[in-house]
This record gives C-alpha cells, sequence and structure tokens, in this order.
C-alpha cells in the first residue's frame, strides 16, 4: 500500500529543458484563458450594464450568475496551475480547498440569505 | 502555505459582508456608472467616459505579473539564474504599475476633476452617512446608505493595495537575493516559489475583488 503520511519533501524539484519547453506552453495557454475571460466579463459589463434600460431583470440575473462561474473558473485556474496545487497529493489539495470552501459557502448562505429578509424589512417592495 | 488560507477567509468575509450591505441597503451604485474615467481625458459622464476600461486595464497588468511570476518559477526549476532574474524583474515591474493604477484611480475618485465619491458626503451616489438609528416597523435599525459603497471600495481596494505592495516588497528582496546569488548556492529556488505563492494569492483576490466589487 502507498503510504500517504510521509512527506516527501523535495526541496530540489528539477526538471530538464524540455519538461521546461512543456510547462511555459501550459503556462500560455492559461494566460490566454485568463485574459479571455477577463475581456468577455469587460465586454458584457459594458454593453449589458445593469444601468441599461434595455436590460432586463432576468437578463441580469443570468448575467450575474455567468459572472460568478467565470469568476470560479478563473479561480480554478490561478490555484490549480499557477498555485501549483493542482499538482500536489489529492490529500494536501482536500486539507487546503475543502475546509475553505465548505466554510465560504456556509458564510455566504447565512449572510446573504439574512441580508435578503433584513432587506425586506427596513424596504418593503413597492 | 497557511497564511494565504488564512488571508482569503479575511478577504471573503469582506466580500460577504459587502454582499451584507448591498442586500439591506434600499439602493446601491453600479460600479460601471462610477469608474469610467482613464488618464488624459475628462469625461463628467459615463456616457462620455470608458466604463471599466481602466479596471480591466489593471486586472490585466496583475494576470500578466502573475504569469511572469509563474515563469520565474519554472526557470527556478531550471536553476536557470538569468531567466529568474529576468522574469522577476517584470513582476516587479506589474506591481509598481498595478500600485501606481491604484493610486491614480483613488487620487481621481477623491479629488479629482471628475472626483465624485467621498466617504461620507456623496452627492453622486446619493446621500450622506448619517449614523445613528431609526425605527422601522417597530425594528430598531441602523440607518445604512449607499455612502457604504464609497467605503467598501476604499476598504476593500485598499486592504488589497496593502498586499500587493507587500508583494512587491518580498519579490524585491527575493529578486536581490537572486542577483546576489543565494538561491544559486543553497541549490534550489524555492524561495522564489514561496514569493511567488504569495504573489499568486494576490492575484487571486483581485479576481474576485473585480467581480464582486465591479462587475456585479
Amino acid at each position: 500500500m502507498e503510504r500517504d503520511d510521509i512527506i516527501e519533501y523535495s526541496l530540489g524539484a528539477q526538471h530538464s529543458e524540455e519538461e521546461g519547453t512543456k510547462i511555459r506552453k501550459q503556462i500560455w495557454v492559461i494566460t490566454a484563458w485568463l485574459s479571455l475571460i477577463t475581456t468577455i466579463e469587460v465586454v458584457v459589463g459594458v454593453l449589458f450594464s445593469k444601468s441599461n434600460p434595455d436590460v432586463s431583470a432576468t437578463t441580469w440575473e443570468l448575467i450575474k450568475y455567468g459572472y460568478i462561474i467565470l469568476t470560479i473558473i478563473k479561480a480554478r485556474m490561478i490555484v490549480l496551475e499557477f498555485m501549483h496545487l493542482g499538482h500536489e497529493r489529492k490529500s494536501l489539495k482536500s486539507t487546503i480547498l475543502i475546509p475553505y470552501i465548505v466554510f465560504v459557502l456556509y458564510l455566504i448562505f447565512i449572510v446573504i440569505n439574512e441580508a435578503v429578509a433584513v432587506g425586506e424589512v427596513n424596504f418593503p417592495i413597492n | 502555505m497557511v497564511f494565504p488560507h488564512l488571508d482569503a477567509l479575511t478577504f471573503g468575509a469582506f466580500l460577504v459582508s459587502l454582499g451584507w450591505f448591498r442586500y439591506t441597503s434600499d439602493a446601491w451604485p453600479i460600479s460601471d456608472q462610477v469608474f469610467f474615467h482613464i488618464p488624459f481625458i475628462h469625461s463628467a459622464t459615463p456616457d462620455e467616459g470608458f466604463p471599466l476600461l481602466y479596471v480591466a486595464f489593471m486586472t490585466f497588468i496583475l494576470i500578466v505579473s502573475s504569469v511572469t511570476m509563474v515563469l520565474a518559477v519554472e526557470a527556478g526549476h531550471r536553476n536557470d539564474k538569468k531567466t529568474v532574474i529576468k522574469w522577476m524583474v517584470w513582476t516587479v515591474v506589474g506591481g509598481l504599475i498595478f500600485l501606481g493604477s491604484q493610486v491614480w484611480e483613488w487620487s481621481g475618485v477623491i479629488a479629482g476633476p471628475d472626483g465624485i465619491f467621498g466617504t461620507y458626503d456623496d452627492t453622486r451616489i446619493g446621500g450622506n452617512y448619517l449614523g445613528g438609528w431609526e425605527m422601522v416597523n417597530n425594528v430598531l435599525v441602523p440607518i445604512v446608505g449607499p455612502d457604504q459603497y464609497a467605503q467598501f471600495f476604499y476598504c476593500v481596494t485598499g486592504f488589497h493595495g496593502l498586499h500587493v505592495f507587500s508583494g512587491v516588497i518580498i519579490n524585491i528582496i527575493i529578486l536581490i537575493n537572486v542577483i546576489g546569488g543565494t538561491y544559486e548556492r543553497r541549490g534550489h529556488y524555492e524561495m522564489v516559489e514561496k514569493g511567488g505563492l504569495y504573489w499568486h494569492f494576490v492575484d487571486l483576490v483581485w479576481v474576485f475583488v473585480f467581480t464582486f466589487f465591479y462587475l456585479l
């Protein structure tokens, strides 16, 4: 059985020139994606602004969730590739990500739910 | 590893509380109606201006400097000192451009010719922060006004800017050590990777700030 509790901390994690070429290519691909997604976000934000009377509440709602999804895709790329977490051991990955995700989802759920309720009390729908 | 994790919780709390004030406020400003200025061009209204263009530029700068950092780390794995120096220099330059951009943005909204929002007297966003409490439906509630928009702007981008600033300092120190050959003697460029981790974290936070503050 492969032991998971031994930390093989390789200080001198080296790679060769060929591997480097491959990694660099991967880095540029991710750069292109990050730039593309940011461009899309800005263009949508300008063309379909919330202040634009032609944009209905439903459309804006969809755009809003679209933004959140795009942001999570971007964050995923940064954490997994740039921060190298995608290439770590699965146990380490889970240790770092799961508590955070659980806690933040819980916080978002509680706070936003509560805020909506308070908002309805403070400003009843006209 | 632990530090960025905890710091991420701080920023998470900031953004969630931003959400709280959004949903409990009557009206909330639309960011592309607030941030439409670019340097050297006077634009009094959003229609004359360039909504989100400047902040998109800032985002792009930070992403690119994150990329140059990851390239420096990659070069470190090959013990290629010259390439590490090259990419570290670009990373520091990117961080400085971002900080400069933020200074311009802040000075613009505080005191520029089209300066529009202060933290206490907001003619553009509508109304003053009154402070105090009032009775609504027999419940004592604080008077929260859209002024919190400006307060959150300074708080969140300011706190992020502080991280960028310390990130640049850390990167400069690492760069000096790389040039001095400290890591070459040590046999590995682990420190570049650690600095890079922090730098990517700063970029990661900005991705969220950009969405939840400027886009939504």
